[in-house]
């Protein structure tokens, strides 16, 4: 096939070539902003930055599909002293960060207009997507935590970025706290791992640990230190708290970029960690029984996060519990794992959920970002009624709302399936159970949204002013992923789960 | 392809119309919405299936491929129709022309959308009656649940907001009893299948493969599969005492809905409770037997007792459908070619006739901005044609032969009486017939009452004769009646050609 031709002709740092182009971009858009320092050329920082992330989503794709770092054509590729490894998964993920940032930037054309720091931004969130695209391919401990602090300190300050709102700074402050805690958390977990292994690179961590007789309790003692590092980045109970206020707090493109980006960046590197370093079969006889703490996190997150979403007033704070709720559901993927069993298809089904989950929530908080834009309220009642005046965009919305929980005509329904199913299928049936619970009670408060749109009277008359055509271009595009992956869900899908296979 | 190239057309229809301005969204919903008529009945025309589509018979225009694999499962796209499923979607793109046409005068407001939808939905319905894969049956199954909900919560009357609500949440709880009920039934035969491909489940259900699952055994996984799968469509249907969404509904939904409602979402219970309940699992369905007889007879008594005590003209031919969708609960438990296929034939004539008499009051209340009893009378006087069609689709109704609903109606009695599913079946029977004497009575009632008799209005608007674009669509609509009243065999044949082997295994 093609694919062999493609890697066969090529040195093998190219099949970075997804990384290397967000890193670029970023680095291009600081050259632009350096020439025309004043920041008024939004347009041209913008257009660089989509350029940018699309030639990195065409690059993962084209690499996904040629078949790089993949079983048939050699296995993956490792680099630099196996710090970093390409392969399908890395692939899979980059092809979310990319398409989940095209749209964060594609939205914040209007968002951004008369705010200063527009370069800054851009490359910001182009930094902040290199880190999540190295995270995704990093295979050694080291390489994780630096990939993980590259992609958090942009973070911050984005989340920071309207400073003169004190939400914003808020959110911020709270979200560098909790960051710098779990990162500590983190990284004392990686010490004591390598105190008992010898060594940071996963694959012989495995082999380490395997050895490391004497020092279990070390060992075991790290690897739930560097879960819990892992529960930050994804916002899961118990270190959740940054995330409503965070998300509730940054500008709206950019909680959506946090709340779908990074949270899979997250669960990107754990996927590899997990698996390759602390292989199942052999840590749950040790007596460290990593999964089942993840089952305990997965049903407290999915159950605290769809509870606390259903008490809110805020949209926006809805969806940032709602999110929190998706985590819930996404570490099933590592929850459900055991040895021996159908652990492929867990994590594929897993990560299946995380793209479409990059389109359908990225799509939700762009249409609050348009909300803001238009400067209406922040409650349910404050939508009401707006679909007289923007029904495009309702509809948009009403695509996220129903995909987000789990209804059939769109792309959550199969997404979500899946990940019940395959749950199921490695026996914990119980986990699917509170799953699929709470997915019927998160109905509850998405079709609040939708009524508040469509059913409900307008309280005032509203005038919404300008058409922000980047923000409807974003919106309308996640839309069309979203209902495009339900019938496009099978490869999707098929190429999750083989290229997770891959790690066991 | 057929089916697919309707499927898809309707669904860009429906975005066209969406982006279309609002002064021609009605037309041009109408004149899309003749693609498909035409598209069905070239395949009624064409049509060459041959047995049950879910028991090893032929299947017409059929589509199946592999969509995705998914935990050594495969799912298919898997689409095409047979005897049971081809006179449904006749009905559905035929009701759906018509009732674009009558939302031209009751609709006024953000009409684009509402003509979308009402071919979104349209596709939908589509989606359902040709889909043979489980999973594409459900993913088109809960879409249709979505236009409806906008369709009544938006354009419906003062209390729409509770009306949409309470339907969604009733159907969608439904859903998923059923699709829990289903799914079980599908890890309990565990291996033996491949897919979720209907007729592959079927055989396998048919052929006693069910095994235990988590330690239930297998006879009583059936029966609780059984009941929850019977549960969630018995609110679709609705049967009694399942129905108190549908009165609400009715009444808040705009006309041209509760066309659809009546007409096309009300058999989708019946078609799911026919494909899945009485194909797949006869014997526990046999075991049941008495409670469900019971439920469809209470369903007809009850139903009809209601729309005895109703003032208001739409909630009368609202409680009617329960009424009537009890005598096809009867005609399926009966398990005979004439009670089975009796039942199949009368969900294509209760929508025809459910459909124009909803319609009727449509254009009634179009003209009145009333549907009381109380408030009018004599207004045949007024409005000759549209009382005259008034009368013959009450005649339809209760069950006037030459026309459809006695063609249904008596097949489905010949066949519960002939029924040996249980022995009291004959005196189930001959209580449910006394609900045509009660549907004669409200409907003679409430005609004797708003049409004859000296006029009277108590209102402000000038009583006189609809507009031709409102009528028309009711003749039209009774011509069908009466076509398929004289020529039940216009469908009746293929119908029993496709009833016969789902009886094979029942004594």
């Amino acid at each position: 096939m093609y694919d062999l031709a493609l890697q066969a002709s090529l040195p093998d740092w190219t099949a970075t070539a997804p990384i290397l182009a967000l890193a670029a971009t970023a680095l291009v858009l600081l050259l632009v902003d350096t020439i025309d320092p004043d920041s008024s050329n939004s347009t041209l920082l913008a257009a660089v930055a989509t350029i940018g992330s699309l030639v990195s989503f065409g690059l993962a794709g084209w690499l996904l599909v040629a078949g790089t770092g993949q079983p048939a054509t050699g296995g993956a590729i490792e680099l630099f002293g196996a710090s970093l490894v390409v392969d399908g998964m890395a692939l899979f993920f980059q092809l979310i960060f990319a398409s989940v940032t095209a749209l964060v930037v594609v939205a914040s054309v209007d968002y951004l207009k008369g705010e200063a720091y527009q370069g800054e931004f851009y490359s910001l969130v182009l930094f902040a997507a290199t880190g999540m695209a190295l995270m995704a391919a990093s295979n050694s401990l080291a390489t994780a935590f630096v990939s993980l602090e590259l992609a958090s300190l942009p973070s911050y300050a984005l989340v920071a970025f309207l400073k003169r709102n004190r939400g914003s700074v808020e959110a911020s402050l709270k979200y560098f706290l909790i960051g710098a805690v779990s990162s500590a958390v983190f990284a004392f977990g990686i010490s004591l791992v390598y105190a008992a292994t010898g060594t940071l690179v996963l694959g012989d961590v495995a082999a380490g640990l395997a050895e490391a007789t004497g020092m279990v309790g070390v060992a075991g003692i790290g690897v739930f230190m560097i879960l819990g590092g892992f529960a930050f980045k994804t916002a899961s109970v118990p270190f959740h708290f940054w995330a409503p206020e965070a998300y509730e707090g940054a500008p709206a493109p950019i909680s959506g970029f946090l709340s779908s980006a990074s949270k899979a960046a997250g669960f990107a590197v754990a996927f590899r960690v997990f698996t390759v370093a602390f292989p199942v079969g052999e840590l749950v006889p040790m007596g460290i029984d990593w999964p089942l703490a993840f089952a305990v996190l997965a049903v407290v997150t999915m159950t605290l996060g769809n509870f606390a979403a259903a008490t809110q007033e805020n949209v926006k704070r809805m969806l940032a519990y709602s999110s929190i709720g998706h985590a819930g559901y996404a570490l099933i993927g590592l929850a459900a794992l055991s040895g021996g069993g159908p652990n492929g298809d867990v994590i594929g089904a897993s990560m299946a959920h995380l793209l479409v989950y990059g389109f359908m929530n990225t799509g939700a908080f762009l249409f609050i970002a348009m909300t803001e834009h238009w400067e209406l309220g922040r409650t349910f009642e404050d939508l009401n009624g707006l679909s007289t005046q923007a029904p495009m965009a309702c509809l948009a919305m009403t695509v996220f709302m129903f995909s987000l929980a789990g209804l059939p005509p769109f792309g959550g329904f199969l997404s979500k399936y899946a990940l019940f199913y395959s749950a199921i299928e490695g026996g914990f049936w119980w986990l699917a159970a509170v799953g699929a619970v709470n997915s019927a009670l998160s109905l509850f408060y998405y079709s609040r949204v939708v009524k508040a749109m469509w059913i409900e009277d307008p309280v005032g008359t509203v005038e919404l002013g300008s058409r922000p055509l980047g923000l409807y271009v974003a919106v309308m595009a996640a839309a069309i992923g979203t209902l495009l992956l339900l019938p496009a869900f099978g490869p999707v899908v098929e190429t999750a789960q083989a290229s997770a296979a891959a790690l066991f | 392809m057929i089916i697919e190239a309707l499927l898809a057309f309707t669904f860009v229809a429906a975005l066209a119309v969406m982006v279309a301005p609002d002064e021609y969204a009605g037309r041009l919903a109408f004149a899309l919405s003749l693609a498909p008529v035409v598209g069905s009945l070239w395949m009624w025309s064409r049509f060459d299936a041959s047995g049950n589509a879910l028991m090893d018979g032929s299947i017409a225009f059929e589509t199946d491929i592999v969509w995705f694999t998914l935990g050594g499962f495969d799912l298919h796209w898997f689409v095409g129709v047979d005897g049971i499923s081809l006179p449904l979607v006749v009905l559905t793109t035929i009701l759906t022309s018509l009732a674009i046409v009558s939302a031209w005068t009751p609709i006024a407001e953000r009409q684009s959308q509402f003509y979308g939808l009402m071919l979104f939905m349209e596709a939908n319905l589509i989606g359902v009656f040709t889909a043979l894969d489980f999973f594409v049956w459900f993913v088109f199954w809960e879409a249709v649940l979505v236009p409806m909900y906008f369709l009544v919560g938006v354009w419906g009357g003062p209390r729409r907001k509770y009306a949409a609500i309470k339907f969604f949440v009733y159907t969608n709880v439904a859903s998923l009893a059923m699709f829990i009920g289903f799914i079980a039934l599908v890890f309990g035969l565990g291996d033996s299948i491949g897919s979720t491909r209907l007729p592959e489940i079927a055989m396998a259900l048919r052929a006693d493969e069910l095994g235990s699952l988590f330690g239930i055994p297998a006879p009583t996984l059936a029966t609780a599969a059984f009941v929850a799968m019977f549960v969630g469509f018995a609110v679709k249907v609705p049967v009694a005492p399942l129905h108190t969404w549908l009165p609400d509904a009715h009444v808040e939904a705009p006309t041209p809905v509760s066309v659809m409602l009546a007409g096309v979402l009300l058999k989708m219970g019946t078609y799911a409770l026919l494909r899945f309940n009485f194909t797949m699992l006869p014997e526990v369905a046999v075991q049941l037997a008495v409670p469900i007889a019971i439920l469809a007879v209470v369903s007809v008594i009850y139903g009809a007792m209601l729309a005895l005590a109703q003032e208001d003209l739409k909630r009368i031919v609202a409680y009617s459908s329960v009424s009537s969708m009890g005598y096809v609960i009867l005609g399926l438990i009966a398990y005979t070619t004439y009670g089975v296929g009796g039942a199949t034939f009368q969900m294509v004539a209760h929508g025809l006739i459910s459909g124009l008499m909803f319609m009727t009051v449509g254009v009634v209340y179009n003209t009145t901005h009333t549907r009381m009893v109380g408030d009018m009378s004599g207004i045949a006087d007024r409005m000759p044609v549209t009382a005259g069609i008034f009368v013959a689709g009450a005649f339809a109704y209760m069950g006037l032969p030459l026309m459809a609903g006695f063609a249904g109606e008596f097949f489905i009695f010949k066949g519960s009486f002939e029924s040996t599913t249980f022995a009291g079946m004959p005196l189930f029977t001959a209580a449910a017939m006394f609900g045509i004497v009660i549907v004669a009575g409200y409907l003679l009632f409430a005609m004797q009452r708003t049409l004859f008799g000296p006029f009277r209005f108590d209102g402000e608007y000038d009583i006189t004769e609809a507009p031709v674009h409102d009528v028309a669509p009711l003749a039209v609509l009774l011509a069908l009646i009466i076509v398929l009243g004289v020529a039940p065999d216009l469908f009746f044949g293929m119908i029993q050609d496709a009833v016969n082997p789902i009886l094979g295994g029942v004594s």
